[in-house]
């Protein structure tokens, strides 16, 4: 496997969804070279800043507006 | 399955009880259970409806309509999918109704011309008159080292803002998958797209995040740029 055929298929691999024999070729490539395995690597880094990433949360307001109408909506 | 979305920290079940116990509580008007799921999925579905809206305030609308939804409609949730899928259904068509009066409608069915081609620049790679033609021309450089760099501020800008001028399909998908944490089987229902497309979006979106974060580093001070 060459390395610009590596590249596109990370997030196949990640998944599992490659199928046996290219995987094997992919996990062959893996083992020889270091530019893709760092690639790899940068890639998984990127997935799990991306997990890490803050978020914006509910305004107080609305939160509390969505708890009331739950409430009434609710009610017995 | 997938290693790295299960070491993603996404905000996952957590501390929810399972799915039927959880919709028994909100038929029953449990106003604790309520607010804990309140707490626990508006980031995430924040997140997901900016995707389609063109604004912050935009997306808290989508977000606030989709819990009166679920308010109304959990007498309606049936199991047959995970609580937070069926939920998220709810969310992206609220999404996409609000997306299409903000003139941003986008077709799931297909893929786009800008879904094609090398996600990494050919010119990495050594041509046809090389010694070693698809091979690395020079490795990619190598970044600091992830146990000293706490996820910085500076980094997380540079995300957003490869996230922000992403495709919209590949915007949605690594959202879903990456940020939110859902696997790709429920980001297909979810969105009512192939395995294969979804895998296609989610690969060029990782990849160009990836390729803006290698540009911050290699000109980032106290980085290696370049080193082989």
């Amino acid at each position: 496997m060459n390395c610009d055929e590596f590249v596109e298929l990370v997030t196949a691999y990640v998944d599992g969804t490659l199928d046996e024999a290219t995987e094997r070729r992919f996990t062959g490539h893996l083992a020889e070279c270091d530019g893709c395995d760092r690639y790899l690597d940068q890639i998984r880094r990127t997935v799990h800043s991306l997990a890490a990433l803050p978020s914006q949360s509910l305004p107080g307001q609305a939160r509390d507006r969505l708890l009331a109408a739950f409430r009434d909506f609710r009610r017995p | 399955m997938a290693t790295v979305e299960e070491a993603g920290g996404g905000p996952g079940p957590g501390m929810l009880p399972p799915d039927a116990e959880l919709a028994a509580r909100l038929r029953g008007g449990d106003e604790a259970a309520f607010a804990a799921l309140l707490d626990s999925w508006s980031r995430g579905m924040l997140r997901a409806a900016r995707a389609y809206v063109a604004s912050d305030e935009a997306a808290e609308d989508v977000v606030q309509e989709t819990w009166l939804a679920i308010i109304r409609g959990i007498d309606r949730f049936e199991g047959r999918s995970s609580l937070r899928t069926w939920a998220y259904r709810i969310l992206v068509n609220i999404a996409k109704t609000r997306g299409v009066k903000d003139s941003r409608t986008i077709a799931w069915s297909s893929l786009d011309p800008e879904d094609f081609g090398p996600t990494v620049d050919p010119g990495r790679f050594q041509g046809p008159g090389d010694p070693q033609p698809g091979h690395w021309r020079r490795f990619p450089m190598a970044w600091p080292s992830a146990e000293t760099e706490v996820v910085s501020g500076e980094v997380r800008h540079i995300i957003e803002a490869a996230l922000a001028d992403l495709p919209h399909r590949q915007r949605v998908v690594i959202t879903l998958r990456d940020i939110d944490g859902y696997s790709s089987g429920e980001v297909c229902s979810i969105l009512e797209i192939s395995a294969a497309n979804q895998r296609v979006l989610l690969h060029r979106a990782r990849a160009a995040v990836r390729g803006r974060l290698e540009e911050y580093y290699a000109t980032s001070p106290g980085t290696e740029g370049g080193r082989r």
